[in-house]
């Protein structure tokens, strides 16, 4: 039986997409024999599952998602984290510092204060209870320098591109250490700000294009114009 | 009193026949700090819509364990109407604050976030009738931009008696002067009655045909969603999409 939809087609909440055979897979559910989309976005077929790859989200926790966090709250032996989720996310001392904090002798807002960001993996959540973080692995903890810029949660695979492509084509045409977590929040650090502020704007065209063709060869392009220019 | 004739000949007051709706747009993403949002423009009536959320509820202890909250907020600008309308909310902004989240609650998956809460407000910026009929399928649109998962979209339109005829998406002067007023919301794909309110008097006769009117009502807001949709995302969509 064929599906109710053209490959890569618009559907919204709602949209009737299959009947019959198929398996639902993501932002679809099934009820009775049909197969309903339940956001806004495409719809494709693979392997007799239907998904629809959504245009609009909000970040769900997962563990062991790498994220960048910024801190809202401190409280004497953890820090309540913004990571773009539905709930806030909570760093416990010992997961940050590697050993216990003395509130009677030291201060949490002295290695870690308000406003501050981090580089963190969610090692725990299960929907009863807030995520929490760690960051005592190679390459997390507290963001020193550069620039952290925010995107639409669901253009994040496309920024890293299939099997990293896009993100290495970023890295090796700026020069510049990049980071994308996977709340939509994206870390760079180049030797310059100017440096920063062209892939900046190269992420935000990825973000405005992200489902066209030919994406990789525009972003090639506009490093070509930008060093022409400089 | 002289009363004006609203129905002459089948055709009404403003122009419209019987079952004809006024003219609608829809307009998403109109706003940059809610996380969803929506404008109608519907016949004269004009309502914003903003969604936050899901985002933790405060205070705490009215989240719930097991599901999300819903939350909806209906406003009427002071300068809404004719005569001023007194900026403190009124009994009618609470109990259509209440409908329009009965409306739209059984087609959010509340269950995907639990001891959150989602937040609907809707501002009306001009009323001429149907306000509410109008914010429900706005903030239909608005939750889908804010990319809630929703089992189908939302749609409403009333349905009223006016001089002994039944007539299709009442406007003000036809709430005022008619004899009853019956909005209804529904899940089109679903088949699926969400809102039913009644003012006045209907015949059973009258409420059968009247809710068969409303529904045929409803697929066409349906389709004028589904264009508002198609036309905001269509930046999206234009080619195939790489392999992600």
């Amino acid at each position: 039986m064929p599906t109710n939809f053209e490959p890569r087609q618009l559907v919204v909440p709602g949209t009737i997409l299959a009947e019959g055979k198929y398996n639902p897979g993501m932002n679809t559910y099934k009820e009775g024999e049909h197969i309903f989309a339940s956001v806004v976005g495409l719809a494709e077929l693979r392997n007799e599952t239907v998904n629809v790859i959504p245009l609009r989200g909000c970040y769900m926790p997962y563990v062991d998602d790498v994220v960048v966090g910024k801190v809202v709250e401190v409280i004497s032996t953890a820090w309540m984290v913004d990571i773009r989720a539905p709930y806030e996310a909570v760093l416990f001392a010992k997961e940050f510092l590697s050993k216990p904090l003395n509130t009677m002798k030291e201060d949490a807002r002295s290695y870690l204060d308000i406003g501050e960001m981090v580089i963190a993996k969610v090692i725990s959540f299960d929907r009863t209870r807030s995520p929490s973080l760690t960051t005592r692995e190679q390459g997390l903890g507290k963001i020193q320098r550069g620039t952290v810029i925010e995107v639409d949660f669901t253009r994040v695979p496309r920024i890293i591109g299939k099997k990293g492509s896009m993100i290495s084509l970023l890295k090796k045409e700026s020069g510049c250490q990049i980071f994308v977590g996977q709340n939509g929040r994206v870390w760079i650090s180049g030797k310059t700000r100017d440096e920063e502020a062209v892939v900046a704007q190269a992420i935000r065209k990825i973000e405005a294009e992200a489902h066209t063709t030919g994406l990789t060869d525009r972003i090639q392009e506009y490093f070509l114009k930008m060093k022409q220019g400089a | 009193m002289s009363k004006t004739h609203l129905i002459n000949d089948g055709i009404r007051y403003d122009g419209r026949r019987l079952d004809e709706l006024r003219p609608i747009k829809f307009q998403l993403g109109i706003l940059n700090n809610a996380d969803g949002s929506a404008y109608v423009e519907w016949g004269r009536t004009k309502i914003i819509v903003g969604i936050m959320g899901p985002r933790e509820a405060h205070p705490k202890h009215l989240a719930m364990a097991d599901r999300c909250r819903v939350e909806a907020l209906y406003r009427m600008a002071t300068f809404s109407v004719g005569e001023r309308k007194s900026p403190a909310p009124a009994r009618r902004e609470h109990e259509i604050s209440k409908v329009i989240k009965e409306a739209l609650e059984p087609a959010i998956f509340v269950e995907l976030y639990p001891r959150a809460t989602i937040d609907i407000y809707a501002e009306v910026i001009q009323a001429d009738g149907s306000t509410r009929c109008a914010a429900i399928s706005a903030a239909a649109l608005a939750l889908t931009d804010a990319g809630i998962p929703m089992r189908d979209l939302v749609c409403s339109v009333a349905v009223g008696k006016v001089e002994g005829q039944l007539v299709l998406d009442v406007m003000d002067e036809e709430d005022k002067q008619g004899d009853s007023d019956m909005p209804v919301a529904m899940m089109p794909n679903k088949n699926l009655v969400t809102l039913i309110q009644m003012d006045g008097l209907l015949t059973q006769d009258e409420f059968n045909r009247g809710l068969e009117l409303a529904k045929r009502g409803c697929m066409e807001v349906h389709k004028k969603q589904k264009e508002a949709l198609e036309e905001h995302f269509k930046k999206s969509m234009n080619s195939e999409m790489e392999e992600a």
